[in-house]
Formats: C-alpha cells, sequence, structure tokens
C-alpha cells in the first residue's frame, strides 16, 4: 500500500526499505521532464534533504527524503529517460531508502488522505 | 497598471480547450494545454500550431499630411533601421533605442501604402505608444478592436490558404490586408519560431470564428506560451527583458543587422536616432560582450540567471544565461548569453549549476535552421 508526503512523493514499503517515487498529480503540475540528478548510493540523508533534482521543460525542483536513512540503490534508468516520469509515474521511482526509524512509514497519509490533500 | 490581469478575446477559447492560464506582461495566458510543452513544441515544427498572441502592442501610424516619407522619416527619429526604403507591402524588424544606446523595445514594423503598421511587444507597448507620441506628423493610433494569432509551421501556408487562398502568394515579411468571410485580416508572412508562418490580425468581434476555423483543420493544434518561448529560443530569437534590455545595445544582443548601411556612419541617414553615436561606434568596433548561443554538455538545462565562468573553478563569471532550457528539437538544453566577443564558436566555458560547474560549448545561433519562404 502506497503512502504519500505533502511535497507528491509516493512511498512503498519493501521489506525495511523504503521506494520513493513522484505522484502521478506532482508530475503531471511539473510538466515534460527532461533531466532528473540522482543521489549517490550509499549516502546517508536527513529527512529533508534534497537527494533528487528534477528539471521539466518549465522549471527546476527538487524531491527531498521523506525519512533519515541511507540511500540503498537509484533508478539509473531515468536518468537516460526521464520522460518515464511523466509516462507512468508510479512505476518510476527514484531511489529506495532504508530509513534510520523503522516505523518511519507510520506518518505519512494513505491514499484517501493525499486524494483530499490535491482535491 | 491594474493588478487584474487583462483577458484576451479568446480566453473563454484557451478555457474550453483545458489551457493552463498564467500571468504574463499584465495578461492571463495560457501558458500550455493538456498535451504540453514538448508535444506542442514538436508539432508546431511538424504541422501547425495556433497562438494567440492578442496581448501585443498593434499601433497604426498616419502620415498627417498623407505623406509616407515623412511618416517613415519621423519613425527612423526612434528606429535605427531602414524606414523609408520599405516598399508598400513589406515588413521589417526594429529596435526602439534609448539616449544611451540600450534598447527600449524590439518590433516588426510592415509599410501598408497609406500608414504603418508596429507590433511591439506586450510589456512594452504603453511605453512605446508614448514614446511614439514625441513625434510630429504623424497620428499615433493603438489598435484596440483587434486580437491576434500566430499560425506557424511548415503546414501553416497550406491550411491559411484553405480559408484565405491568397496567403499561398505571400512571401516572407509580405504583409497583406486580405479578406475573410466578410472579415478584414491583416496579414504578414512571420513569426517567432523560426518556421514557416503568419501572424494576423483579426478583428476581435470575429477572432474566436478565426481561430476556430482554424482548429477545425486536422493539422492544427493550439499552442501555449511555454512552447512558444522554447520555440524562439531554439531560433536563436532574443526575448526582450531577458536576452535585451535598456541596458544593451543593438551590438550586444546580436541585433546590429537590423541597422542596415543607410543609417550607420557615412550612410545617407546615417544616425539621429537616440543614442546613435554609441550605437554606431560601439558595432564598427565590434562590442566586447555579444549574445551568443550555448550547449551544455549532458541533460540539465542552465536557465536564466546562471552564471557562466571561463573556467573549471576559480575566478569570476564572465556572464550569465540570458535565456535557457531544454530544446524539444534540438534533443538537449540549449541557452543564451552575453558573453565576451573573441570567444570562439565552440570554445568550452562553464556554467555553475547547483555548485558545480558544468562544461558548456559556445554554439552558432540559430539552434535549428529556419525555414522561411523568401
Amino acid at each position: 500500500m502506497l503512502k504519500y508526503t505533502e511535497d507528491h512523493e509516493w512511498l512503498r514499503a519493501e521489506g525495511d526499505e523504503i521506494v520513493v517515487g513522484i505522484t502521478p498529480h506532482a508530475s503531471e503540475q511539473l510538466g515534460d521532464v527532461v533531466f532528473i540528478e540522482l543521489p549517490e548510493e550509499g549516502r546517508e540523508v536527513a529527512a529533508g534533504d534534497e537527494v533528487v533534482v528534477i528539471e521539466s521543460v518549465k522549471a527546476a525542483s527538487d524531491i527531498a527524503a521523506p525519512v533519515a536513512g541511507v540511500i540503498t540503490a537509484v533508478n539509473t534508468a531515468l536518468a537516460d529517460a526521464p520522460g518515464q516520469v511523466n509516462d507512468d509515474a508510479l512505476t518510476a521511482w527514484f531511489f529506495r531508502i532504508k530509513p534510520t526509524d523503522a516505523s518511519a512509514m507510520d506518518g505519512f497519509m494513505d491514499e484517501d488522505a493525499y486524494q483530499a490533500l490535491i482535491g | 497598471m491594474t493588478d487584474d490581469p487583462r483577458r484576451t478575446p479568446l480566453h473563454d477559447l484557451h478555457l474550453s480547450l483545458s489551457a493552463r492560464m498564467v500571468p504574463f506582461a499584465g495578461w492571463e495566458m495560457p501558458v500550455q494545454y493538456p498535451t504540453g510543452v514538448m508535444a506542442e513544441h514538436l508539432h508546431t515544427r511538424a504541422q501547425a500550431g495556433l497562438f494567440d498572441v492578442s496581448h501585443m502592442g498593434q499601433v497604426v501610424i498616419t502620415p498627417q499630411d498623407g505623406d509616407m516619407a515623412a511618416a517613415a522619416l519621423a519613425l527612423e527619429r526612434l528606429i535605427p533601421a531602414d524606414v523609408l526604403g520599405l516598399a508598400p507591402g513589406r515588413q521589417r524588424y526594429g529596435l526602439f533605442t534609448n539616449d544611451a544606446g540600450g534598447i527600449l523595445d524590439d518590433l516588426m514594423f510592415a509599410n501598408r501604402g497609406d500608414h504603418v503598421l508596429l507590433v511591439v511587444n506586450a510589456a512594452c507597448a504603453e511605453q512605446d505608444i508614448a514614446h511614439l507620441q514625441t513625434l510630429g506628423g504623424v497620428t499615433v493610433t493603438p489598435v484596440t478592436d483587434r486580437g491576434l494569432l500566430a499560425l506557424q509551421g511548415p503546414l501553416a501556408a497550406a491550411v491559411l490558404a484553405r480559408l484565405v487562398p491568397a496567403v499561398a502568394a505571400m512571401r516572407f515579411m509580405d504583409s497583406r490586408i486580405l479578406d475573410w468571410d466578410g472579415v478584414e485580416l491583416w496579414v504578414s508572412r512571420s513569426g517567432y519560431t523560426g518556421e514557416d508562418g503568419f501572424e494576423i490580425s483579426v478583428p476581435e468581434a470575429r477572432l474566436r470564428d478565426f481561430a476556430q476555423a482554424l482548429l477545425d483543420q486536422p493539422e492544427v493544434a493550439p499552442i501555449g506560451l511555454g512552447a512558444r518561448d522554447s520555440l524562439r529560443l531554439e531560433a536563436g530569437m532574443p526575448l526582450y527583458g531577458h536576452d535585451m534590455d535598456a541596458d544593451v545595445t543593438p551590438a550586444q544582443a546580436a541585433l546590429g543587422w537590423s541597422i542596415p548601411k543607410a543609417r550607420r556612419a557615412g550612410g545617407a541617414r546615417a544616425g539621429g536616432f537616440p543614442g546613435a553615436d554609441a550605437v554606431l561606434a560601439e558595432l564598427a568596433a565590434g562590442p566586447a560582450m555579444v549574445r551568443r548561443g550555448l550547449r551544455p554538455e549532458g541533460r540539465a538545462p542552465i536557465r536564466e540567471g546562471v552564471a557562466i565562468f571561463a573556467g573549471p573553478e576559480g575566478g569570476s563569471p564572465i556572464g550569465h544565461v540570458s535565456s535557457g532550457g531544454f530544446g524539444p528539437s534540438v534533443g538537449g538544453p540549449i541557452a543564451m548569453a552575453r558573453l565576451p566577443a573573441d570567444l570562439p564558436d565552440g570554445a568550452t566555458v562553464h556554467a555553475e549549476l547547483r555548485g558545480k560547474r558544468i562544461p558548456v560549448a559556445i554554439a552558432p545561433l540559430p539552434f535549428v535552421t529556419p525555414s522561411y519562404k523568401r
């Protein structure tokens, strides 16, 4: 089951890791994505650290680490084909993070709460 | 200026097409339609795109005594171009300069037999009109009852000719008054995309009908300001307020080509416009800094304001990006900046992006080859 952040990221728990992407709503707002800069694997991050840069035809924006932890994998295919984010935002994952706090997912919005947020 | 942005006569049409509307130069304009900037850009390069550019200022200059030569000479006191030598039915590009030689606005002007039609930037229109009203011997009439459309792309001529057959005989920079369904259209074969195409001034009361008649053609899609910007950037065209302004001279903006021999030192009508001494001296000597094209390495766009350095580390900026983004037809990031004129095409400079320096090649403009019908 997906959880969501107020910054329009989706989070999916897989084992003791969290997979992170952006929501279709966010990708629609960004417009055509033309460049993505991913973090280094193994990087230790605090919640709120800017870890991904997304450039669309319109503007640059950042994705923050939703929780503190260690980046365990990044989706290098996205760097070569950033348009995947527009094609299918829910499969275009950006990175996996192993949270410092195992209960880190608990505080985020569920689907209903996120839908209410974006109206 | 009021706080509420103005709306073009096509506002409801944009909403019905699900456009995303944004404030722009005091107007509420469509930045994109649901297909998005990339698809709109590529559609314009492949077929025909319809742009609402009704925010732009249209101004008629009429000689008070019927003498067009006198009106042309009056305009030449503000515009360092050859207005006098412009034949009826033809259009040219020009600049308004200030006393320091900076650019107040860029414009198109057309000789329409008994008057001159100007098209100026929306953000500058009010100031341009006040500036024109300082001229003696001419009547300055802002056109307030017409909208302006641009139809651009390789199929624009074929599409428009279905509605207005006479456009087929027009050449690049021709300007004609033509009829469509009892409506007087002011048509020029020109645009701001690097593609063949037309700008069409239409009476407000029939603007939506005409726009709809164009949109009903299968090759035509509505295009927003987002793609208008990426198209003109690929075409190497400067945007006023970004690539040039009151502190940038014609030579620095790489627009010296718009100032013909007749207006330069030793020409038949040399000087006689604001800032002429500075403008002409700099054109003769060559500017120290000039607008150049930039191709960053990799995929990251470098946008307006990004600092450009000579080397990969240290030093002071040698310039700043004045326009930049992703070029959908180029397939990569492109930009423009004023940089030292002695750097050759192909030279590598460095853009500082998020604390890192990215190699950037100086590239000739335009980034795509125009396809005008000359």
